[in-house]
């Protein structure tokens, strides 16, 4: 079942594959790549995944059905996750999942007609500091309301967001050249400024603490 | 001790043996190194629950059943015993109340979403997880909530259903396919409460074993079509009986209601089956409850068949055999086939054809085998031996094609790792994959790559060079099992002989037959072959003996089925020709790959007596029909490919006025005017064991041993020294209650084969190994056979290749209404750029010229051949034609042209 998948997609996946010593523990990571390509897994993508890391279609679509973020039937260009886990739900993430289904014509794990947007309700998305968490292609934006929440879905339909969040199935738009392997160059530079930052936190802790002692 | 299910088997008996002592259940209990607790338990008479567990596949311990207290350096805690290797000095309780909470708590979760379909599933009566809750449950459910529910049934392949909410998700399934077959077409798919088992959208289960899964599932999720709905298990009547639709002689469960088979299950034989079949052996009983059964004697009269009495019918087929006699001496007459029969059949037709006729013109083989005196006089190897060998030769068809369990058997060794495979072969198979090396020679080479590979000559064209020198390398090693069939049925079958003959002058080699048909070895071993008499000696030095015993023995050798069929059809000498033919079971114009030579042969018989259960072209073109009772029909004995003798018992009573073959032999001689003097099928066994030589110390008694309960290998060396009997996977189907009915629990290890002392020796405790008391040798060693040469070719022919498929037009499938389906057409496969070259590609047709006609037919693109190579399959449909109107038995090659048409 070869020739589903983009020269690019299979090159990278070849790459993916090199870096195991079992091609089969590349499958997770493949199926992401299909999902990039097509936005969800299409059983053609499963069967070439199969090929390509030496298993059975079947093996594929078992591994893959197990992740909640691998979709084996079609998703809309935005998934929209709204989280109704403990925290979310005190502050409301129910009410907005109710009233996203309403808006939106469609159940939770639906897509609307128009094929822009699959509603999903969401275990915690560990951001439970911005209850009700909403992410939309797994990409944060930010507690909702309802009505913020149908202006965003205003904004999505109409391509307003597409800078930030990338239709479904891209996780990372910024890729290291060359490979797999990043520039050292590069990892120095995000090292220094990761350095940076938790330094700056860290004197920012002290001065908040001294400021507290001094009082 | 935990109480046990009603009717679980009973303690087994080597509870002794073991390296090191654990406490169960406060007494001391005997472990090995690398057991598993549960199995330890279980031979010390401790029955622990499970589900997941099988001892044929790694455990993985998922279904938490068999949780057993093991106190360790932080007390006691509950572990999987499926999961825990018992350690010297372990204590291990199975009884407490801790345990007792943990089956409550097991069972009552695995029961949370499992239906009350009881009264309307198939496993009902003989369900591990009935039996299981009954005896360990907690008899009652707190869950109130709605189960789960799905669209019930849906099928996993044709011959396999699921009903997805009865799956209590043990793994035993989808385990099974990955790890047994080594076909994951089946895997667990979703999380959670949403889990299921399920196959890729059309790739439906079509693993040759799926039945397998139906038999090791715990519960009724999985079901076989021809099982489903058919029968309760309670009304069901069984005996263990060998499978006789291949050569493997696999053991079985045969199950039956009301006189019609209903079921036939796998039992665990540690020699042969590990408990496994394959579908065809599961399923192929059909035909013989088949409603077309040939059940009445028919005579000719003029020009039709009509029904007749038996003494009319015998009164016929003797005159008509005399007839031709007088006109043409005894070598008039031809007898073919024969494989279907039990061992105690065709001695006795061996007898009459040989003994009362006097003609040697018989060959149970139909041009699809191998020189009788190679098969049975090279060194033998047991397919325990194969599977333990350091390396393996396959020279031979592709084994999941033509004996699917022994497939399994050395895909197990392969996978293993502890032997390595290398396939000298036309095309690739199923164990292609796994070899070290595939050295694929051109039709026509294998002579000269066997003798590449014993250092006797040149590598021929084409092979590749690497894969030769790995191969000698592993063929050095002293231990090397060639496993002998046919590679190709378009390549003469003595080519293939000399080259086994010269791989025999490896050191250590032995040989283990892949001849596929039935009782082909029994048949052999019986003497209906040309040349060969009863036990494996020759025409030559058995003549005194038998002559002795029979009154007389042919004169010269004979013919075999090519020979018989081209001098029916009017080829060669004239003065003895043949002009009768006896058909044994066998239906030439199907069973025969020269399809053409096999109806001039049949049309230019003048006098055909047909033996035979099934209809077909046999049965039209005979002038008298014999109506014969099938497998599970009647006792008897049957021999595999490693000479293994074991038992097959009858559980139908014939229909109609189908006789065994023995007496249908017996009577017949009796109209010839010669009493062969038997009256029971004892009478022929004691013959046997009392004249053939290699049968010789297989007495009645020895068959009947308990310690023979998967029969005894040919030449009969002894009694094994250790006979442990264990019951293997208690709780697979037939269940544990029908397990005690059976009084034939699924089981492993009374293998007999010699054991090897510590210097090596073998020790025989009894047998004669088939010499002594005046007794003929058996044939041993090379048969020198010289095969026909092959002139090279011109760069435009191909040579042909012929494969098998399981699901063909053979009479076992195509009397089997669930296994009809299962027959696909096979296109012809070409080297796709070969393809190329013709300007044609896969789904188009073409034109296949050979010397004696030209068809078309679809084309398929297989870049596993060679350039200038096609392939195909014998007996199933191929355009309009069948391979076997391609075949030319009579030349050793088949040379084609191939045109756009
Ligand atoms: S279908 Fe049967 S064998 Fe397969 S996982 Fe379910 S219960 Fe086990
Ligand atoms: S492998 Fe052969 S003997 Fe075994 S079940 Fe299949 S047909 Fe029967
Ligand atoms: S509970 Fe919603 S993000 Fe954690
Ligand atoms: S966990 Fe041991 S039998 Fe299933």
């Amino acid at each position: 079942m070869s020739g589903h998948l983009g020269p690019d997609i299979l090159a990278r996946a070849r790459q993916l594959i090199s870096l195991y010593p079992e091609p089969r523990s590349a499958l997770v990571p493949l199926c992401h790549l299909a999902q990039e390509q097509d936005g969800w897994l299409r059983p053609e993508a499963m069967a070439e995944i199969a090929e390509l890391v030496g298993v059975t279609p079947a093996e594929v679509q078992g591994t893959a059905s197990f992740y909640d973020m691998l979709h084996l039937e079609p998703v809309g260009t935005y998934l929209v996750s709204i989280c109704t886990n403990i925290s979310c739900m005190l502050d409301g993430g129910l009410e907005l999942l109710e009233h996203a289904e309403e808006h939106l014509g469609v159940g939770a794990g639906g897509t609307t007609p128009d094929g822009k947007i699959t509603l999903e309700e969401a275990e915690c998305l560990a951001d439970c500091d911005h209850a009700p968490c909403v992410q939309v292609n797994h990409r944060y934006v930010g507690a909702q309301t309802p009505e913020t929440f149908d202006a965003l879905i205003e904004d999505l339909r109409a391509g307003r967001r597409s800078d930030e969040i990338p239709s479904h199935g891209t996780l990372i738009r910024v890729r290291r050249d060359g490979g797999l392997r990043a520039d050292p160059e590069q990892v120095a530079s995000e090292r220094a400024a990761m350095a940076e930052a938790k330094a700056r936190r860290a004197a920012e802790a002290a001065e908040a603490a001294g400021g507290e002692g001094g009082s | 001790m935990a109480e046990q299910p009603a009717g679980a088997p009973a303690a087994p008996t080597d509870a002794t043996e073991g390296d090191f002592t654990f406490t169960l259940n406060g007494r001391p209990a005997r472990g090995r190194k690398g057991e598993m607790l549960i199995a330890a338990a279980e031979r010390a008479g401790v029955f622990i629950p499970r589900f997941c567990y099988h001892p044929r596949m790694k455990s993985v311990g998922v279904c938490r059943m068999c949780l057993v207290e093991v106190t360790g350096p932080r007390g006691a805690a509950l572990q999987p015993s499926c999961y825990l290797e018992v350690t010297e000095g372990m204590e291990v309780v199975t009884d407490s109340p801790k345990v007792k909470k943990a089956q409550d708590g097991v069972l009552e979760f695995l029961l949370v979403n499992h239906p009350l379909d009881c009264p309307v599933c198939d496993k009902g009566g003989e369900c591990p997880l009935q039996d299981q809750t009954l005896a360990y449950g907690p008899g009652e459910s707190r869950f109130v909530e709605e189960k789960r529910h799905f669209e019930k049934p849906i099928p996993i392949s044709d011959l396999v259903l699921l009903d997805r909410e009865r799956c209590i998700q043990c793994s035993r399934c989808t385990r099974f396919a990955a790890e047994v077959a080594g076909e994951a077409q089946i895997d667990f798919s979703g999380r959670g409460e949403m889990i299921e088992v399920s196959t890729f959208p059309d790739e439906p289960f079509s693993s040759y074993f799926s039945g397998n899964t139906v038999q090791i599932c715990p519960v009724g999720a999985l079901t076989a079509v021809p099982y489903r709905f058919t029968a309760r298990p309670w009304d069901l009547d069984q005996v263990e009986s060998t499978c006789t639709t291949c050569a493997m002689g696999c053991r079985v469960a045969v199950q039956s209601s009301a006189n019609r088979l209903t079921r036939i299950l796998g039992i665990d034989s540690e020699p042969v089956n590990h408990g496994w079949l394959c579908d065809k052996g599961r399923f192929a009983f059909e035909s013989v409850n088949a409603e077309d059964r040939i059940t009445q004697p028919m005579v000719r009269r003029d020009g039709e068949l009509v029904p007749t009495t038996w003494s009319e019918a015998l009164d016929q087929a003797a005159a008509g055999l005399r007839r031709a006699m007088t006109d043409g001496g005894p070598e008039a007459i031809g007898v073919l086939g024969g494989a279907r029969l039990t061992n105690e059949g065709a001695y006795l037709w061996a007898r009459l054809a040989k003994g009362v006729i006097g003609t040697d013109s018989v060959d149970a083989q139909l041009g699809d085998g191998l020189p009788a005196e190679t098969v049975l006089g090279l060194p033998r190897a047991t397919i325990a031996e194969a599977a333990s060998a350091a390396t393996v030769v396959l020279l031979c068809g592709d084994l999941r094609e033509e004996l699917p369990v022994a497939f399994l058997r050395l895909r197990a060794a392969a996978v293993d790792g502890t032997t390595a495979l290398v396939e000298l072969a036309p095309q690739r198979s199923a164990l292609t994959p796994l070899t070290t090396s595939f050295l694929q020679y051109r039709p026509g080479d294998v002579v000269e790559l066997a003798r590449a590979l014993t250092g006797t000559g040149g590598p021929p064209q084409g092979v590749d060079a690497g894969a030769l020198e790995s191969a000698r390398q592993h063929l050095g090693s002293g231990d090397v099992v060639v496993v002998l069939g046919r590679p190709s049925l378009a390549e003469d079958g003595a080519m293939v002989a000399e080259a086994a003959e010269v791989l025999a002058g490896l050191p250590g080699v032995r040989f283990l037959s892949a001849l596929r048909r039935g009782n082909i070895h029994g048949a052999l071993d019986m003497g209906l072959a040309p040349g060969v008499l009863p036990g494996r000696v020759g025409l030559e030095e058995g003549g005194a003996w038998f002559e002795r015993a029979w009154g007389s023995v042919p004169a010269r050798r004979g013919r075999d089925c090519t020979g018989i069929l081209s001098s029916a059809a009017g080829a060669g000498d004239d003065e003895s020709r043949v002009t009768a033919l006896v058909l044994l079971g066998s239906e030439p114009s199907v069973d025969v790959p020269d399809r053409d030579l096999a109806r001039r042969g049949l049309g230019g018989a003048s006098f055909v007596v047909a033996v035979t259960s099934s209809p077909g072209e046999a049965v039209d073109r005979a002038d008298v029909v014999l109506p014969a009772a099938e497998a599970h029909e009647r006792p008897g004995t049957t021999t595999n490919i490693e000479g293994r003798v074991s038992r097959v018992a009858q559980k139908l009573v014939p229909p109609g006025q189908a006789w065994p073959d023995w007496m249908i032999a017996s009577e017949l001689a009796r109209y010839m005017g010669s009493d062969m003097g038997i009256d029971s099928m004892a009478a022929v066994w004691a013959e046997i064991e009392r004249l053939a030589p290699a049968y010789a110390g297989i007495t009645a008694d020895v068959l009947d041993a308990p310690w023979a309960r998967d029969g005894v290998v040919a030449p009969f060396a002894g009694a094994p020294v250790s006979q442990a009997a264990v019951p293997l996977d208690p709780i697979a189907v037939p269940g544990v209650e029908s397990v005690e009915r059976q009084g034939a629990p699924p089981r492993a290890g009374s293998a007999v084969t010699p054991t090897a002392g510590p210097d090596g020796q073998v020790t025989v405790e009894q047998g004669t190994g088939g010499q002594g008391e005046g007794r003929p040798p058996v044939l041993a060693g090379p048969a020198g056979i010289n095969a026909p040469h092959v002139a090279p070719t011109d760069s435009y022919s191909f040579r042909l290749v012929v494969g098998r498929t399981l699901y063909d037009g053979g009479t076992a499938v195509a009397m089997s209404e669930a296994l009809t389906p299962l027959v696909t057409s096979a296109p012809l496969r070409v080297n796709p750029h070969d393809l190329d070259d013709l300007g044609i590609t896969t789904g188009d047709l073409v034109r296949v010229r050979t010397a004696r006609d030209s068809v078309v037919v679809p084309v398929a693109a297989d870049p596993g051949l060679a350039r200038k190579v096609v392939a195909t399959e014998l007996n199933v449909p191929f355009g309009d034609v069948t391979a076997g109107d391609l075949i030319d038995a009579t030349s050793p090659v088949v040379e084609l042209r191939l045109e756009t048409p």
